[in-house]
């Protein structure tokens, strides 16, 4: 797993506001750029990568940080 | 005053219903057949006086109507307390029916909760439940299924005929072969098929729920085929074959029993009517609404219910804004449920959970509410981004 070029702490956010900003960020970083969003609200593991096949943005995987926070990672494709 | 009375109309609107997959308005020949069971209807039918005798006459006639809808015999079909009580007793019993075969069950993993809690609690009591994936669009992986049932151990295996969430018409009749090949009786739930749709062909065990159809709540139906292996799971109790305790709300159960007999016999004519009205919704609500997901089959699909999702809506002010323009629709978002979870049709589906808006039709639905819905809801939508901060995103 690479380390990720940014982190956006949603922790503590409800659907959809995990989404709403990485619908923020991802654009105003370089294409190729990978973001990993961090967010516990259970249904940020369906709307992320459903955000990202919406928007044809790669969604890398679901990773867990050292202390088992739930993560995403996404790409910036164009 | 008539002036007043019509600008008054156009502040409050007029309420628009449309959530029927949770509980369609009361028929009217269920109200009819309710009132005239009232009278009749409170004696125990197992008691041996007049009273009675009169009461086992209604419910002997109302289980006649609802196994002749069906194309059952009358002693295959139990009335239960309420859908929920008939899916809990199709699972539970099915499966210690069969519990010297195995522990297995396997069921779909866009089941209804009642089937997924029944679930939960065979594997808490040290059976298995393996949940078999469905597409984007809702379609159960049939390879997976038949793969799946033909394991060792499967005691049970429990479909969904159409998926109450998302409209999915599921392909019951193949999934019936795979267990039929595998020696695995199958349990249907038909609540949204029933009274609408004919009910497909394969299955041993099924449930229904009345208020689905527009018969009164807290009436189920459970119906156990000839020669299927299905030993009730509650305490014993006479009532009912034995399938489930406690006496049945006799005027309900008539009610229902008409409602049935007079919702199938229309069910055609309403599926001719409803389907447009949704095919129209589902091209609407796209074209209109930006970054809009219809989601669920468009081909194989309940003629009278459509699922979408807005990104970047909150699913509960959506519900809120909607019922404020008087549009009473239901939704799978996480934060509209007691849980807050998202619901787990739309996790299996793999498809935005957020800002999702479930609509279902019936008997009662106007061309009128449809437009005036359609009209409507762009604007809401738009609003709710606009007060977010999220146009153009």
């Amino acid at each position: 797993m690479t380390a990720p070029d940014e982190v956006l702490d949603c922790l503590g956010q409800r659907c959809p506001l995990p989404v709403i900003a990485l619908a923020r960020r991802l654009p105003s970083l370089p294409v190729g750029a990978v973001v990993r969003v961090l967010a516990d609200d259970p249904a940020a593991a369906v709307d992320i990568p459903a955000w990202c096949r919406m928007r044809g943005q790669e969604f890398l995987a679901a990773t867990s940080s050292p202390d088992h926070t739930p993560a995403y990672d996404v790409r910036r494709v164009h | 005053m008539r002036t007043e009375a019509i600008a008054w109309a156009d502040v409050i609107p007029s309420p628009v219903y449309l959530d029927a997959a949770t509980a369609a308005p009361l028929h009217p020949v269920a109200r009819q057949a309710l009132l005239a069971a009232l009278d009749d209807g409170w004696a125990d039918p197992d008691r041996l006086y007049t009273q009675a005798r009169r009461a086992r006459q209604l419910l002997d006639a109302a289980r006649a109507a609802a196994a002749e809808t069906l194309g059952v015999r009358p002693d295959e079909l139990s009335f239960t307390a309420s859908g929920t009580t008939a899916a809990h007793a199709a699972v539970l019993g099915g499966l210690v029916g069969r519990r010297r075969i195995g522990g297995g069950l396997v069921h779909s993993a866009i089941e209804h909760s009642a089937v997924l809690h029944a679930a939960e609690q065979h594997v808490a009591r040290g059976g298995t439940a393996a949940g078999i994936p469905v597409d984007r669009l809702g379609r159960l992986d049939l390879d997976a299924w038949s793969e799946a049932v033909a394991g060792p151990g499967v005691a049970l295996a429990a479909l969904i005929a159409a998926s109450h969430e998302v409209g999915t018409v599921q392909p019951v009749e193949a999934a019936a072969a795979a267990c039929a090949d595998a020696g695995v009786p199958l349990y249907v739930d038909a609540a949204q098929v029933v009274g609408r749709m004919p009910v497909p062909a394969g299955w041993s065990v099924l449930s229904a729920s009345a208020r689905k159809w527009g018969g009164p709540p807290g009436v189920g139906l459970l119906v156990v085929r000839k020669g299927t292996r299905w030993e009730s799971p509650w305490p014993a109790d006479e009532h009912e074959s034995g399938r489930t305790p406690g006496v049945v709300n006799l005027p309900a159960v008539v009610a229902a029993a008409a409602s049935l007999r007079a919702a199938a016999a229309d069910a055609a004519a309403e599926a001719a009517r409803l389907s447009p009205l949704v095919e129209r919704i589902r091209a609407r609500v796209v074209a209109e609404v930006p970054d809009v997901e219809v989601v669920g089959d468009p081909d194989h699909r309940l003629p009278h219910l459509v699922t979408f999702s807005c990104l970047y809506v909150d699913g509960e002010a959506l519900l809120h804004a909607l019922d404020r323009r008087g549009f009473a629709v239901s939704s799978g978002s996480s934060c509209t449920s007691s849980t807050l979870r998202p619901s787990h049709v739309l996790e299996a589906m793999g498809v935005l959970s957020h800002g999702n808006v479930r609509v279902s039709l019936h008997r009662g639905t106007t061309e009128a509410d449809v437009a005036r819905f359609l009209a409507e809801l762009p604007g809401i939508v738009a609003d709710l981004r606009a007060q977010a901060g999220v146009v153009g995103l």
